[in-house]
């Protein structure tokens, strides 16, 4: 599913990166407001959403290649959390849902967890 | 590749959380303009990371280095803090000893060591309570 397409789905506000939009294909999430747990479980390539703002969540996510963070809560990213990400070229989503809503949502139309053991992934 | 190993070191200083993960990014621009496969970049990016957070949250600060060798990369932390009474709790998931600071940010949840070990063809301890703590990782370099 194209990041645009998530945008409309959990209703987010574009904070940077609308030019990226269609750039990239999500195929799965990570949500967790703990980064030691996002470095562990993430898979490159997936959608980081969380409730936290500080600088560290752009630069986790920039560490596993995951492509862009959704903040959900209403949280906004602090200033340096923004400028990294736009140095970066890192899309910035901003989504007042809770992280079950914003998750549910997702799952619902078809974006997958970053482990699913069943399946062997 | 050259025949002499490529080297590269940065300085962690004490308490400067918003500085975590400089070196760490500046390693993995390094490994790609090497040509480094991505897989293997991001498996040291992460390695490199939590071993920075690691010298930043319990070493006080400290040194990170990384080497390029022709059949592996090897990332090194080294600091002058407390040490390890207990490698093998700290080895343990979720154990951890941070500060409510460092988690309200979203770390010190006790994944750091067994990330890197898990990122890591190798991976050695050596730490002496009261004189520091020096960290030992290692990737294997196989060509594509």
């Amino acid at each position: 599913m194209i990041l645009r397409d998530i945008v409309s789905l959990i209703r987010a506000e574009v904070l940077s990166g609308e030019e990226l939009l269609d750039s990239f294909d999500i195929e799965c999430a990570y949500g967790a407001d703990l980064m030691s747990d996002v470095l562990a479980f993430a898979r490159p390539g997936s959608l980081l959403l969380t409730g936290l703002t500080n600088i560290q969540i752009v630069r986790t996510a920039q560490m596993l290649d995951l492509p862009s963070v959704v903040f959900v809560r209403g949280k906004k990213p602090q200033e340096a959390a923004v400028k990294l990400a736009a140095q970066i070229k890192m899309p910035i989503l901003l989504c007042q849902m809770s992280m079950f809503e914003s998750c549910g949502i997702l799952f619902q139309k078809g974006i997958l967890p970053c482990h699913i053991p069943d399946r062997g992934v | 590749m050259g025949q002499e190993p490529y080297v590269e070191e940065y300085t962690i200083q004490a308490g400067d959380f918003f500085a975590i993960g400089e070196a760490s990014t500046k390693f993995k621009s390094t490994l790609k303009m090497l040509g480094i496969p991505s897989d293997l970049v991001r498996r040291v990016s992460v390695i490199a990371y939590e071993a920075e957070m690691n010298a930043l949250i319990h070493g006080g600060g400290g040194v990170l280095r990384m080497t390029v060798n022709d059949d592996h990369l090897l990332i090194e932390a080294s600091d002058s803090g407390p040490g390890i009474p207990d490698v093998q709790m700290a080895m343990q998931e979720g154990f951890s000893t941070a500060t409510d600071e460092i988690r309200e940010l979203g770390f010190g949840a006790g994944m750091g060591l067994p990330n890197i070990q898990r990122n890591a063809d190798s991976m050695v301890i050596d730490t002496e309570v009261g004189k520091g703590t020096k960290l030992k990782a290692t990737v294997a370099y196989k060509q594509s």
